[in-house]
């Protein structure tokens, strides 16, 4: 920090704690946020960076003296434009919301209010504040819908919130954010909830906008690839205190902590593709839709898994992937297509399954929170099928529930903890434990490390892969994120729209020459270095003037 | 031990004297319950605590007796009502598809004419006793808790756990009363404290109107009956049974409120 400039946003010692109601004990006092300080000088960017409970987005908020659901900021300062606002009282903090510091939500689609066009939410707290007519206002909305690349930026604020993309809706947030000009925008997850190929879209717009409008901002993400970029300085943060802070050219080529390397190295789990094995599942022209509509979800899908390998299904949200497991599952049965498991025919439907067909296909869910009985312990949750499928009661059952724990690494002590008492890396291993549990040959694991932070994703990720070593598991791995399959494919089909755009092994896969749509997918992915979004974005550019 | 709240403790401790009272009423009840001893509309004195009633009857013994007859049939038609409200309910919502429309319709059907008057027809025909006038009133209720039922168990079964259950092949029974019942108990107990108290007014009303509980036989709301010209002469007989009705209703509901606190975390699975 240089001593001439002063510093837009300061926050010294930063203390927020909150109070929690255990039931049928005490309330008690958790500290959230221990001594962190910041600063942000004018036209700057800081990343905030963390995994979930790290105090990241409370921090964020507490720049506009705001704690969300019950958070009180306890100690310390914060001075946006030389003025400590925690001291300002009621009326001058509306004064400072939305208008110096304005703030950008992870799910736009929850923030807009669906009865209202865009443009009156856009220009709402501008208007508000007074600075601006409506035609002004209006005028400026327009502007900033062109800068950040939204298509038809005259009419777009006349459309209501369901008629524009997810990826528009979080532009037209952020233009809602900078309308009235303010000194200060946090961004609290912009592109978490966005598609790759979207989210470079959004990415690169917002990094426009910041720098053409000259605000600071507070980016919130615990993406350290997409963090970097977009900011200048970053700060790590872990259990609500700060692990390291600095530019974002030294936290990500010079990491000082553990953690920031642990955090800059994550998924580079290093995978071999496996030689060709015979086929354990194999779908053929598989064709699929909803009951009443006449869309069909699924078109014509030919993919097979070999036995003990992994075959990774990747694609947007939409692309069909997840109805394709509801199909092999029988939950969605085929309208034509044949599927053949083990060297059977498996009944579309899920009455005609046979126990051991059930058995040896066992499924893992992304939100391992809602894929627990949360009334059951995992005793009763591992042992279930022990008892369903082998007859196991008594000690026989505690003894095997025992071993699966010791072989998805939770050791002892959690047999009989119910879900909520279990971290989310820790419920995603329960939920494997009881697929094991039933001895499949095949797993199909749904975006079973999306809902995860990082690191903890990194583990679980091991983790399948020694139990396919072990067990000789097959998996189906459906997922929208390039890093993993990278990290734990043998076989890879892209999906597109409900069509298989590209299939075969990983090697093959992920090697030129490209379709346009697995090219775009691949280059959207952010990478853990610095000026990767310009390149990208040059590089599109290039190919787009050559064509 | 766990630390009671002030307001579950109120609850309990009335909840528990009147529960008591009934089950224990040919101990405590200090004369039969038809037997006449005094004068009509005694004011209450030490040998009558509570004065006698329009024939000269004891009124306390009348009120025990009474709230034995009132709790024991509300109770009994409650818990019919639960069971197959909450079981017909949990079927239509695994079930889905014609097994729902089917339930569903039938419900609506008995639930567009007043219970009230559904009960006096049937009432009317039938023999009125004890056990017709449970299976009235429990039937009759069920429609009410099935609804209830239905509506959290169509959002619990589309819980991935529940998807899991059904994947892995578990039969119905198992997928009702093991993933649904223990997740929808909350709501469900919340609403039987509610419906407990509707019974016994209802009970109340019948026996008000006539065709309720049958003389000699005493409950609050044939109390009230006999004893309702009283109130022209400022004797305050027939108020006691409605007080008894309103604190038994209060402190049942607020059992029924600690018990909902208790369980409606999912946070603290040990909650329950």
């Amino acid at each position: 920090m240089r001593d001439d400039v002063k510093p837009l946003l300061e926050i010294r010692d930063l203390v927020l704690e909150a109070t929690s109601y255990p039931p049928g004990e005490p309330p008690k006092t958790v500290t959230l946020v221990q001594g962190v300080s910041v600063s942000v000088e004018k036209g700057k960017v800081l990343g905030l960076i963390g995994e979930s409970g790290a105090g990241k987005s409370t921090i964020g908020l507490s720049s506009m003296a705001y704690g969300r659901g019950g958070v009180r900021i306890t100690g310390g300062q914060v001075v946006v434009n030389g003025r400590d606002i925690l001291k300002i009282g009621p009326g001058g903090l509306r004064k400072l919301r939305g208008k110096e510091v304005t703030y950008v939500a992870q799910s736009a689609a929850a923030s807009f209010n669906p009865a209202k066009p865009l443009m009156e939410q856009v220009i709402e707290t501008t208007l508000i504040s007074g600075q601006m007519t409506k035609a002004q206002a209006e005028a400026r909305a327009v502007d900033l819908f062109r800068q950040l690349g939204l298509p038809n930026p005259e009419t777009i604020g006349k459309r209501f919130p369901h008629q524009v993309s997810g990826g528009q809706l979080q532009r037209v947030m952020t233009a809602m954010a900078l309308c009235p000009k303010p000194d200060l925008v946090i961004f609290d997850e912009p592109t978490t909830a966005l598609d790759v190929t979207t989210q470079i879209d959004v990415l690169a717009a917002i990094k426009r906008a910041i720098h053409e409008t000259g605000v600071a901002a507070l980016y919130i993400t615990h993406d350290l690839a997409v963090v970097a970029q977009v900011a200048d300085d970053i700060m790590v943060l872990r259990h609500g205190k700060t692990v390291e802070y600095g530019s974002v050219q030294q936290v990500i080529e010079e990491p000082r902590e553990d953690y920031t390397r642990a955090l800059v190295s994550v998924r580079s789990i290093d995978h071999a593709e496996k030689a060709d094995a015979p086929a354990l599942l194999s779908i053929r022209n598989v064709t699929a839709r909803y009951k009443g509509t006449s869309f069909d979800v699924l078109k014509n899908v030919t993919v097979e898994v070999p036995a003990g390998q992994t075959l990774a299904i990747v694609g947007e949200s939409g692309s069909g992937k997840s109805t394709l497991a509801r199909v092999i599952t029988g939950l969605l049965p085929a309208s034509q297509g044949r599927i053949t498991f083990d060297g059977r025919d498996l009944s579309s439907d899920l009455a005609g399954r046979s126990r051991d067909d059930l058995r040896e296909l066992q499924m893992i869910y992304q939100m391992a929170d809602v894929a627990m009985n949360p009334r059951q312990t995992v005793e009763t949750i591992i042992g279930r099928p022990l008892e369903f499928y082998f007859g196991l009661q008594g000690e026989a059952k505690r003894k095997r529930v025992q071993e699966l724990l010791d072989q998805i690494e939770m050791g002892r002590g959690f047999a009989d903890r119910y879900p909520a008492e279990l971290s989310g890396g820790q419920k995603q291993r329960v939920c494997i434990a009881r697929a094991l549990a039933a001895k499949p040959k095949l797993i199909i694991c749904d975006e079973v490390t999306s809902a995860l932070d990082p690191l903890v994703a990194d583990g679980t990720l091991k983790l399948l892969l020694n139990l396919q070593a072990e067990e000789g598991v097959a998996y189906l791995f459906i997922t929208h994120d390039l890093a993993t399959v990278r990290a734990i494919a043998d076989r890879i089909a892209v999906m597109f729209k409900g069509q298989v755009q590209r299939y075969g092994t990983k090697s093959d896969v992920l090697a030129p020459p490209f379709d346009a749509y697995t090219d775009l997918l691949l280059s959207s992915v952010p990478e853990m270095k610095l000026g990767w979004l310009e390149q990208v974005l040059e590089t599109r550019r290039m190919e787009a003037a050559g064509n | 031990m766990i630390r009671l709240p002030l307001s579950a403790l109120i609850g309990l401790s009335f909840t528990t004297a009147y529960f008591a009272a009934a089950l224990f009423a040919p101990l405590i009840a200090p004369y039969g319950m038809a037997e006449i001893v005094g004068e009509s509309w005694e004011p209450s004195s030490s040998q009558f605590w509570l004065g006698t009633d329009s024939i000269g009857r004891d009124l306390l013994s009348r009120m025990i007796w009474g709230g034995r007859t009132t709790i024991f049939v509300a109770t009994c038609a409650t818990i019919l009502s639960f069971g197959l409200g909450s079981i017909l309910g949990f079927i239509a919502a695994v079930r889905g598809g014609w097994v729902d429309q089917v339930l569903s319709r039938l419900v609506d059907l008995m639930m567009s004419i007043p219970s009230l008057i559904s009960a006096l027809v049937v009432l009317s025909v039938m023999p009125v006793t004890l056990p017709i006038l449970i299976l009235v009133m429990g039937i009759l209720d069920s429609t009410r808790v099935f609804r209830l039922a239905r509506a959290v168990a169509v959002d619990i079964a589309v819980m991935d756990y529940v998807e899991a259950a059904r994947l892995r092949g578990e039969k119905q029974t198992w997928i009702i009363f093991r993933e649904i019942l223990p997740n929808a108990l909350s709501p469900l107990v919340a609403e039987m404290g509610l419906r407990f108290i509707f019974a016994v007014l209802f009970i109340s009303t019948l026996s008000f109107l006539g065709l309720g509980v049958q003389p000699p036989m005493a409950d609050w709301g044939g109390i009230v009956k006999e004893n309702k010209e009283g109130i022209v002469y400022g004797i305050p007989a027939a108020l006691i049974p409605a007080f008894a009705i309103a604190t038994l209703a209060i402190s049942v509901n607020l059992v029924a409120d600690w018990v909902l606190n208790r369980t409606s975390s999912l946070k603290g699975g040990r909650g329950a």
